[in-house]
C-alpha cells in the first residue's frame, strides 16, 4: 500500500471539508491525534465542536462506522463517542471518505491521575469494567484498549473512550491491538475477542501506572509480569487481581468490578490505612495525651458540680433569709 | 456465499534479487493464478528508508495484487500481522466488489455507494474476512544478511499464527527459505495450521551471495498448484473444511 497517497497531508487548520452526499461542510480547527487507520481532527460543523476522522483506507472506516453505529444503540449508557455522521469528501478528483462524531474532551487517565488521589484511580477503574460489562452484554469487545484510548470527561469526572477501532464482535479475532496490552504478544493467550480479553488489557493499564514507560519482553508469559508486579511497591496490592485479570481468571468484567468494589469500600483500604499508620506513627505518644485530656476533662467536670451544688446552696440560704 | 479459501504467498527480504527470472513478472504470473503475493522488506538498524533498493518490493506486491511494507527488524510482528490481514481484507473486496458490478452495473464500486449501503456491505466483507479459510506461504529470505534479522522473523511468525488462529475460518501455513542448498527453495515448514513447530527451523542458514527471489516465487507457485491436486485426489477435502467450517 502507498502511503504517500494519505490524504491527511493536504489536510491544515483552516481546510473546509465538504460531504458528497449529505452537503454538510466542516471547518478544521486542529489535529487531534492519528493513528494506524487515520488521522482525527478537531472541526467545527453547525455551530458546534466535533471530531471528524479521515482516512484513506475506506475499508477499515467504514467497519469502525459500524462499530459506533451499534455502540449508540446500546441504550442507557454513552459506551463510545457518539457517532453523527459518515461521507466522502471530493479532493483533487479523488473520493476522500471520513466521518464525523461527538467531540469528547478531557484530561487522558494518566494526566488526570497526577493532580488526583490514589483513591481515583480505583474509582475510574470501577467505571472503566462496569462499561466494559456493558459492552460485552452487548456482545463487543473493546479490544485496543491502552491509556491512550481513555479519556477522563466531566466533571463529574467520568472515564470516556476514545478510538473504537479495535473493538470486535464476541467470537472474531481482535481487529486492532497494541503489544504492551495484548496478551498474544506476552503468550498468554488467544487474540479471539472474548470478556477476558480485555481484562487482560485492563490489568496491563494498571501496570503501565505503576510503569510509566513500560517494560521490554523478555521471556514474556506470567513470570515475567509476576517479576515487575512484586518490584513495584505500590502494584503488589493489586497483585491478587492482576494475577486473575491476566490469567484469564475473571470471566467477566462485573466479576472483576466487584472485586475491585468490595476491595475498595473495606474500611481498612490500602491508601486510607496507610495514612491512618503514618498519622499514628507520628504522634505515638498519643493515647497518653488523650488520657491526659481525659483528666483534665474530667477535673473540669468536678468543679461544674462543686460549683453547682455551691450555687443551689447559696439559693437556698436565700430561700431560707426570705422565709425567716 | 461460498466461504472458499484465499491463498496468499509472504515473502520476507532484504535486498533484491540478483539471480535468475523477473520476481516481478512472477508474482505478476501468482495474480493471474489466484495467489496473492505480498512483501516484506526488512530495514537493517543502521538503514535510512531510502538508501535500499526497495523499489522492488514494492513493483513485486503491486504485481502480485498483494501489499508491501517496509520495516526495522523490531516493528516486524505488528507488520507481519498486518500485511497478511490487510491483504485479506484486500482481496475480499476485490471479490465483493466484482460482486458488486455485476448487480449494479459497470464501473459500480463499494465506493460508489452512499455510506449507508457501504456499511452493510463492510459487514459483509469482515464476517468473510473471519470466516474464510486462509492458506498462507511464507518465503524467507535466509542469504548471509538476513543472518541477525532470522530470530525476529521467526517472532513474528509465531505471532502471525496467534493473530490468524484466533479466527473462526481454518489456516494452513507452510514456511520455505531460499535460497536453498539444491534447490531454488528448502522446505522448512510443510502445510501445517500451528506454527509452534517453528523453534527449531531457522538453524541452517546459506552464507551464498545470491538472492534468486524470482526462481524462489515460481517454486512456491508449483508447490500450490501440487498441493490442489493432491486435495483432489484424496477427493474433495475442500469442501469437507467448507461444511465444518459453516
Amino acid at each position: 500500500m502507498n502511503t504517500s497517497k494519505n490524504p491527511e497531508a493536504n489536510i491544515t487548520p483552516g481546510s473546509i471539508i465538504l460531504g458528497k452526499w449529505s452537503q454538510n461542510q466542516y471547518t478544521i480547527l486542529r489535529e487531534l491525534g492519528s493513528g494506524a487507520t487515520g488521522t482525527v481532527y478537531l472541526a467545527r460543523g453547525n455551530g458546534t465542536k466535533v471530531a471528524l476522522k479521515v482516512s484513506s483506507d475506506s475499508l477499515s472506516i467504514t467497519s469502525e462506522v459500524n462499530v459506533l453505529k451499534y455502540l449508540s444503540k446500546v441504550q442507557g449508557k454513552k459506551l463510545g463517542p457518539s457517532f453523527i455522521e459518515m461521507d466522502d469528501w471530493v479532493h483533487t478528483g479523488r473520493s476522500i471518505p471520513f466521518y464525523v462524531m461527538e467531540y469528547v474532551q478531557g484530561d487522558t487517565l494518566f494526566s488526570f491521575m497526577k493532580q488526583r488521589k490514589d483513591e481515583w484511580f480505583g474509582i475510574i477503574l470501577i467505571q472503566l469494567l462496569g462499561d466494559l460489562h456493558d459492552l460485552h452484554n452487548a456482545g463487543w469487545v473493546f479490544g485496543d484498549l491502552k491509556p491512550d484510548n481513555l479519556l477522563i470527561s466531566g466533571p463529574p469526572p467520568k472515564i470516556r473512550w476514545l478510538d473504537v477501532g479495535g473493538t470486535t464482535m464476541v467470537g472474531r479475532a481482535i481487529k486492532e491491538y497494541t503489544e504492551f496490552f495484548d496478551r498474544g504478544f506476552w503468550g498468554l493467550g488467544s487474540r479471539r475477542a472474548e470478556p477476558s480479553y480485555d481484562l487482560f488489557a485492563v490489568a496491563m493499564i494498571i501496570i503501565n501506572f505503576a510503569y510509566p514507560s513500560r517494560f521490554e519482553k523478555k521471556e514474556g508469559g506470567w513470570e515475567q509480569l509476576k517479576r515487575y508486579i512484586d518490584k513495584e511497591r505500590w502494584l503488589r496490592k493489586y497483585s491478587r487481581f492482576l494475577d486473575k485479570a491476566i490469567n484469564g481468571q475473571y470471566q467477566s468484567a462485573l466479576e472483576m468490578k466487584q472485586d475491585l468494589l468490595s476491595y475498595y469500600s473495606k474500611k481498612t483500604s490500602p491508601t486510607i490505612h496507610k495514612r491512618t499508620k503514618s498519622i499514628s506513627y507520628h504522634k505515638k505518644p498519643n493515647p497518653q495525651m488523650r488520657y491526659q485530656k481525659k483528666k483534665v476533662q474530667k477535673r473540669r467536670g468536678y468543679l461544674e458540680t462543686i460549683l453547682i451544688v455551691l450555687i443551689m446552696f447559696a439559693f437556698y440560704v436565700i430561700y431560707l433569709i426570705g422565709h425567716m | 456465499m461460498r466461504k472458499g479459501t484465499l491463498r496468499q504467498i509472504l515473502l520476507i527480504t532484504d535486498g533484491c534479487s540478483n539471480h535468475g527470472e523477473d520476481p516481478v513478472a512472477i508474482a505478476a504470473l501468482a495474480k493471474e493464478k489466484g495467489i496473492t503475493v505480498n512483501v516484506i522488506g526488512i530495514l537493517s538498524r543502521n538503514e535510512a528508508y531510502g538508501e535500499h533498493g526497495l523499489k522492488e518490493v514494492e513493483d513485486i506486491a503491486m504485481s502480485g495484487g498483494g501489499i508491501s511494507q517496509i520495516v526495522y527488524a523490531n516493528q516486524l510482528a505488528q507488520t507481519v500481522k498486518m500485511v497478511t490481514q490487510k491483504a485479506m481484507t484486500q482481496t475480499i473486496h476485490g471479490m465483493i466488489n466484482k460482486e458488486l458490478t455485476h448487480i449494479l452495473g459497470e464501473g459500480q464500486q463499494m465506493e460508489d455507494l452512499p455510506p449507508e449501503k457501504r456499511g452493510q456491505v463492510m459487514e459483509v466483507v469482515d464476517e468473510f474476512g473471519e470466516m474464510v479459510d486462509l492458506e498462507v506461504l511464507i518465503l524467507v529470505d535466509i542469504s548471509a544478511s538476513m543472518d541477525d534479522k532470522l530470530p525476529t522473523v521467526q517472532e513474528s511468525l509465531i505471532d502471525l499464527s496467534i493473530s490468524l488462529n484466533s479466527r473462526t475460518g481454518n489456516n494452513l501455513f507452510a514456511i520455505y527459505a531460499f535460497p536453498g542448498k539444491r534447490q531454488p527453495i528448502d522446505r522448512l515448514i510443510d502445510w501445517d495450521p500451528q506454527l509452534d513447530s517453528l523453534v527449531k527451523t531457522f538453524k541452517k542458514i546459506s552464507t551464498g551471495g545470491i538472492t534468486p527471489t524470482g526462481p524462489a516465487l515460481r517454486e512456491a507457485l508449483e508447490l500450490f498448484s501440487e498441493k490442489r491436486s493432491k486435495q483432489e485426489l484424496l477427493g474433495g477435502d475442500d469442501e469437507y473444511i467448507e461444511e465444518s467450517g459453516s
